[in-house]
């Protein structure tokens, strides 16, 4: 349905640009608040447009930065090895549960699909993760629970389920054995939405902050995320007890320039999944529209 | 009967071999994800139990003393019961009337527009608030809100009004929490709408175009129809999760500020308070519980209705 006329097509693309300054506005206005004088947000305001530009939140953060890049580095190892064990994992159950004629394939389907629908919740998960798996403080924590996602397996399965038989009746013809067929031509012939599940799962682990607020007690193993949390509300503290001990504005903002660090750690712990996505974005949407739809 | 015993006998035959080896190697591949499914999907659910017990930590699950409905009991009759489930019924049903209406014109939008490299520019564009998590986001949102420097008060300011202190104002809630989810997921909501108005076939929009038709009238004739079956599914689902809750978008937004909960609390911050504040973990599970009971029997309801409505519709 394109309609061709000029005027239509400019309203339509002047509508969408809007949108997506909206969409991006708030990214510029962290940018600009972590750039800006910490003199001038206390008494301006936060603004999109730095009045004076300044690195000193930066400065701030760098100058101990052994934690943040203890977060980055535990976040990058789980968000890693979380994701590629997903995928292997999720395309293993996910090809069989593509071919047609395979028995007790709507069993294993329900049982997989039940988890979408009913849960035991976050206390009984709780207690099983402390209590009797002993997770808790340790890297297997944010990898073990959610490694498979029925969603991204019904996806995986979809897609696989339109690779042509023909290639794998000649496999099969010349002796080939299921193991090979789904190592040699599945995977392969599927990166596509490999990829687009693969970079989804990865940005989905790269937000968590949920499992170091419950599971995790030490500090050198919390994720980027959740130290992001954690100075949110300690530097509420810090500018609180200044306030109570009735130590002017002026000196505790010279021993720490509070709101513009806050803004500069939110651009820091989400900056690099940033970046990199959209180099990304072409796969994920090719390969999440190739995978849902037809379904 | 000689043919009968025919007809038994050939039904036998294939029972012998019932699995091929290709099966059998199949199944050896589901084997390390069901079990991943069983312990972190399965297992939990055996700790129901403890929505009908007395939890102690040093007499253990099996060890605690039962207690039948008491944890329901208690839970209904509280105060928060109602003020829990109004605010999640409300909240998660504008949340999926506003989520849904939001992708579904854009989406259309987006099928109406001209030019790939365009296309895939806005679409980049919407989709990159979904990749980032709600702690960086309720950094956003209180660079809007914040009562000393945010900009809204800013504005509120110049304009010569009253500065508002967000955080302690509940019936601006629901609108700010409805636009920051939005905000976050309709670029990627809707990809999928998007992806189904490609599948249409072309030829219907030129034989509207023949017919002299509007662009409304395609997408009243056309587009909703062709939509239908998605939106069915969509919509059950969601339906039967109104009673989870985004968790982290309630807990970071509002940064859990006790001022709020009287609009803001959902039966998820409830649950982890009374777990990780409260420490009563009996209630807990039974809370839990309900709130999965409960939602399976309404994406079974909305599944049933949708398909009494058309046959056509539905889940499966």
């Amino acid at each position: 349905m394109k309609n061709n006329s000029k005027i239509f097509q400019l309203v339509l693309n002047i509508v969408f640009i809007l949108f997506c300054l909206v969409c991006i506005y708030p990214f510029l206005l962290i940018l600009g608040i972590s750039f800006s004088q910490e003199t001038d947000v206390a008494i301006y305001g936060y603004r999109l447009i730095p009045l004076k530009f300044d690195v000193s939140a930066y400065k701030y953060i760098f100058s101990n930065p052994v934690n943040i890049i203890n977060a980055y580095k535990v976040t990058a190892i789980f968000s890693t090895v979380g994701t590629v064990l997903s995928v292997i994992l999720m395309s293993m159950i996910a090809y069989p549960l593509s071919k047609k004629k395979l028995k007790g394939k709507g069993k294993i389907s329900i049982y997989l699909y039940f988890t979408m629908l009913f849960g035991g919740g976050m206390i009984p998960t709780y207690i099983l993760i402390t209590q009797y798996l002993k997770l808790q403080d340790t890297y297997w924590v944010y990898i073990l629970p959610g490694l498979i996602n029925p969603w991204n397996v019904f996806i995986m399965r979809t897609f696989f389920a339109r690779l042509p038989d023909e290639i794998f009746e000649s496999a099969k013809i010349d002796g080939a054995c299921e193991y090979y067929i789904f190592c040699r031509f599945v995977l392969p012939l599927s990166k596509s939405v490999l990829a687009a599940v693969a970079l989804f799962i990865f940005f989905s682990k790269w937000q968590d902050w949920y499992t170091s607020m419950l599971y995790v007690n030490d500090d050198n193993l919390i994720s980027i995320q959740y130290l992001l949390q954690r100075i949110m509300n300690s530097v509420d503290v810090i500018q609180q007890t200044n306030q109570d001990i009735g130590i002017s504005k002026s000196v505790s903002i010279t021993v720490m320039p509070a709101e513009t660090v806050k803004m500069a750690m939110a651009v820091i712990a989400s900056g690099p999944a940033l970046m990199i996505f959209p180099f990304f974005q072409k796969y994920f949407v090719r390969g999440l529209t190739i995978g849902s739809i037809k379904s | 009967m000689g043919i009968n015993k025919e007809i038994a006998s050939r039904k036998k035959i294939p029972k012998k071999n019932k699995y091929s080896s290709d099966d059998i190697q199949l199944y050896t591949l589901c084997i390390i994800p069901m079990v991943l499914v069983f312990i972190f999907n399965y297992l939990p659910m055996a700790g129901i139990i403890l929505a009908f017990k007395d939890y102690k930590y040093d007499k253990g699950i099996l060890g605690s003393n039962w207690v039948g409905l008491y944890n329901f009991k208690f839970f209904f009759e509280s105060n928060e019961f109602l003020k829990l489930t109004r605010n999640t019924l409300l909240l998660n049903g504008l949340f999926i009337i506003a989520g849904i209406a939001a992708a579904l014109l854009i989406a259309i939008l987006l099928f109406c527009l001209r030019g790939r490299k365009n296309i895939r520019i806005y679409q980049t564009l919407m989709i990159t608030p979904h990749f980032i998590s709600w702690v960086v986001v309720s950094y956003m949102v209180y660079a809007f809100l914040s009562p000393q420097h945010g900009i809204v008060n800013n504005i509120l300011e110049n304009i010569g009004m009253e500065k508002v202190d967000w955080y302690n104002t509940p019936m601006a809630w629901p609108i700010i929490l409805t636009v920051s989810g939005v905000w976050k997921n309709v670029g990627m909501d809707c990809i999928i709408y998007y992806a189904a108005l490609m599948n249409i076939d072309s030829a219907l929009f030129e034989a509207a175009d023949v017919d002299g038709a509007n662009t409304v009238e395609k997408i009243k004739n056309i587009i909703i129809p062709a939509l239908k079956p998605l939106l069915t599914v969509l919509t059950i689902l969601k339906i039967g999760g109104i009673l989870r809750s985004d968790f982290g978008m309630f807990y970071q937004l509002t940064r859990d500020v006790g001022a709020l909960y009287d609009i803001t609390d959902v039966i998820d911050t409830y649950t982890y308070r009374v777990m990780s504040v409260i420490g009563n973990l009996g209630m807990g599970t039974a809370i839990g519980l309900l709130q999965s009971g409960v939602g399976m029997i309404l994406v079974f309801s909305a599944h049933y209705i949708s398909k009494k409505i058309d046959s056509e519709l539905g889940l499966f």
